[in-house]
């Protein structure tokens, strides 16, 4: 009784559920990716997977066609937020807190039922589905990711440095791109990470936005999988991982350069 | 135009955020090269001042020069100053080097002259060789010290300084205290110092503006403001000090805890109520009571390092407070003797209370946002204004607010030997002086009340 009493007061022992978690629903899947995409229909060892997705000009060129897209989404977005969070941090926290509810507010509302939403109203509107509509629902559905973490990082910064840059000559504009826009860098890395990375997996809205006549990788993947093509679909879903997970790493290198810079030289 | 002597003048500058009035009615001028310290406890408007001249904020009403140009409504990117910062402000993404040569980049200074600049700068604070540091890697001081070089390099007429030490740990203060003079005499441009500390004000400045509640009290050199402080606010604000009601009895002749003193002061009529000022160090300590001029018991003794500071008792029920090389012991009976030129005479800012009120009924006044009742007036119509009389004696605080008439927050408390005199703020904004021995905190909220027969109602002039 006392040595179940201790082992249940252990502190380090109530991470136990998490690492049983994510042991079953993330680590086993990723290996079981792995495995999968070096394998052949029948378990043995194969490269074959990687020469076909190399050997097949289609699913290449979705591939670069989804990163495009992405891209495109990414920049769009931060054009747009960029501006809308500056201003967000400029007001008083009383309308800021409303206008940032008013942005986030959509996201109550699942991403299918919204995009459904978002393909009556194309239609309601007589504009054509495609490509246009799908960059324009990915920006409505990624937007607000991109504005909070800029706003985050401009709400935060302290005022007295854009007063300083004042103090020194700066005109409104030399602040902003000398000192505002440098200081905000995180902020905005951030908000690319969090738009880019999903939306180079997207599938569903691009099914719905262009009757599924555009079809970006998530798609390919997709029907793979339904196809029971499982090392196949294995193997182009590890080449995602890959290209996501290295542009984490260089982003998050950037970062954690500047940590260092900051805290031990 | 006749240019001045002055590189910066402030005529009738008043500033208020919404209904709040931070600044009143404020005028100052600063002559070139001048070592001036804007000096007053936190929320006095020093820090509103200094930001009207970086341009920060623009002011309500007046009128700013600095080098004899109008600069009022001037962005601070155009203004001939730059400033220093409590908490440094120093760029995060740019290394020393890039902090400092920011003002010159901009201005488009040629290369090779802003690298000399820079190095001259950061020899001057004496951080050569640290221009490729990262500023996040610096200590508290080094990073002001960055801060006054980047100030410096663009040579202002004008460095305006917040605070810059308030951060910094004492040695460290006192160090850079010596070396911010150094620097003023070397540079030959005006400095404007904004401080809380009144020991950093006497130690560095050429003046010395005081201010208080968002007006300036006094202006003077460091001297002048502790030798001569024109009110009791001054006096208790710059060193320490005994400040005690007393009757001027006529000139050279001073009644004060019960006894008449000489002083030197003249001019101030006869039998008028006065403020008088005595530094602990300027009373004579001695263990004799014959000769002395007061007696009393030494009630507490403690050292402080050079001196030992005591309160001795009078018999009259005075505190008073002496700083002497020599320890008394506590309970003895001492004598004290202070010369007539270490008494220091100051004029009462006001006497009594007055207000201006509107007759209820005639045994009801509204002041201060509240109804009093009163002693039955005569002759006086109702809703008529009237002016209304009140001994600081006679107002009656209470711990809870709510049994008051009106209700007050408590702003400032001046001990004068053996009362206190408190400032009272009431809802409405409006100041009532009151004569306690209780001890109540600054900032405590209470209730004011006034006995009806307290209330002296006259005709309004």
């Amino acid at each position: 009784m006392g040595k179940l009493f201790r082992l249940f007061f252990k502190r380090s022992n109530w991470a136990l559920p998490y690492v049983i978690f994510l042991v079953i629903f993330v680590v086993l899947p990723l290996l079981l990716v792995i495995l999968y995409a070096f394998q052949d229909a029948e378990g043995n060892f194969t490269l074959q997977n990687f020469v076909h997705f190399v050997n097949q000009p289609e699913v290449t060129h979705t591939f670069v066609y989804s990163v495009i897209i992405a891209v495109i989404t990414t920049a769009i977005c931060l054009l747009l937020g960029y501006p809308a969070a500056y201003i967000m941090s400029r007001m008083q926290s009383k309308s800021a807190v409303i206008v940032i509810m008013l942005f986030i507010l959509p996201m109550w509302i699942n991403m299918l039922i919204r995009t459904m939403a978002t393909v009556t109203l194309f239609d309601f509107m007589q504009m054509p589905l495609g490509q246009g509509a799908l960059i324009f629902g990915m920006v409505y559905n990624y937007l607000p990711f991109m504005i909070y973490p800029i706003y985050n990082t401009l709400q935060k910064m302290d005022h007295s440095l854009i007063e300083a840059a004042q103090d020194l000559g700066a005109t409104p504009r030399q602040v902003f791109s000398r000192v505002i826009f440098p200081l905000s860098m995180p902020g905005v890395v951030s908000g690319i990470m969090m738009v880019l990375l999903p939306t180079i997996s997207t599938f569903a809205l691009a099914e719905m936005l262009t009757l599924n006549k555009i079809r970006l990788f998530g798609t390919i993947i997709q029907e793979n999988i339904n196809n029971t093509m499982w090392n196949y679909g294995a193997a182009l879903s590890l080449i995602m991982l890959v290209i996501i997970g290295l542009t984490s790493i260089f982003t998050y290198r950037d970062k954690h350069d500047d940590i260092n810079d900051a805290g031990l030289i | 135009m006749v240019k001045s002597n002055y590189i910066i003048e402030l005529t009738n500058i008043s500033k208020s955020f919404g209904d709040k009035v931070v600044l009143d009615d404020v005028s100052l001028s600063v002559k070139k090269g001048e070592f001036i310290t804007i000096l007053g406890p936190s929320g006095c408007g020093k820090t509103t001042l200094l930001r009207l001249l970086a341009g920060f904020n623009t002011a309500s009403e007046g009128e700013i020069r600095i080098g004899g140009e109008v600069m009022t409504d001037i962005p601070p990117h155009k203004r001939p100053v730059n400033t220093v910062f409590q908490r440094y402000a120093l760029f995060p993404n740019y290394n020393v080097f890039d902090n400092i040569a920011f003002g010159l980049k901009l201005r488009g200074v040629e290369r090779k002259q802003i690298e000399s600049r820079v190095k001259r700068a950061l020899k001057m604070v004496g951080m050569t060789d640290y221009e490729h540091r990262d500023v996040n890697s610096l200590s508290g001081g080094q990073q002001q010290r960055v801060a006054i070089a980047r100030a410096i390099v663009n040579q202002p007429q004008v460095l305006l300084l917040d605070e810059p030490l308030a951060a910094l740990d004492l040695k460290m203060r006192k160090d850079m205290q010596m070396e911010l003079k150094e620097m003023h005499r070397s540079l030959g441009i005006t400095f404007v110092y904004v401080t809380h500390d009144q020991e950093e004000a006497l130690t560095l400045s050429d003046t010395i503006v005081v201010m208080s509640e968002g007006k300036i009290q006094q202006i003077g050199t460091p001297t002048d403001i502790y030798n001569e402080p024109c009110n009791s606010f001054v006096a208790d604000f710059i060193g320490e000090s005994n400040i005690l009601n007393a009757i001027m009895v006529r000139d050279r002749l001073v009644r004060l805890m019960g006894k008449e003193f000489e002083c030197v002061d003249e001019g101030f009529g006869q039998e008028t109520p006065v403020d008088v000022v005595i530094r602990p160090e300027d009373i004579y300590i001695i263990s004799q009571t014959s000769s002395a001029m007061f007696t009393g018991t030494v009630r507490s003794c403690t050292f402080k390092g050079v001196h030992y500071e005591m309160f001795v008792d009078t018999p009259d029920g005075y505190e008073i407070m002496i700083q002497d090389y020599n320890p008394f012991e506590v309970g003895q009976q001492v004598g004290m003797i202070v010369k007539p030129s270490d008494i220091h005479v100051m004029r009462k800012e006001r006497i009594c209370n007055t207000f201006e009120g509107v007759m209820v009924d005639p045994t009801h006044v509204e002041m201060l946002g509240g109804k009093f009742e009163c002693a039955p007036v005569q002759e006086v119509q109702a809703g008529e204004k009237v002016c209304v009389e009140i001994d600081f004696g006679s107002v009656e605080l209470t711990d809870d607010a709510e049994d008051g008439t009106v209700e007050g927050s408590i702003r400032f408390i001046l001990y004068k030997g053996d009362r206190y005199h408190l400032t009272v703020r009431t809802e409405e904004g409006d100041n009532i002086y009151v004569d306690t021995h209780d001890v109540w905190e600054d900032l405590d909220e209470v209730g004011i009340k006034i006995a009806p027969q307290n209330i002296r109602i006259k005709p309004l002039k």
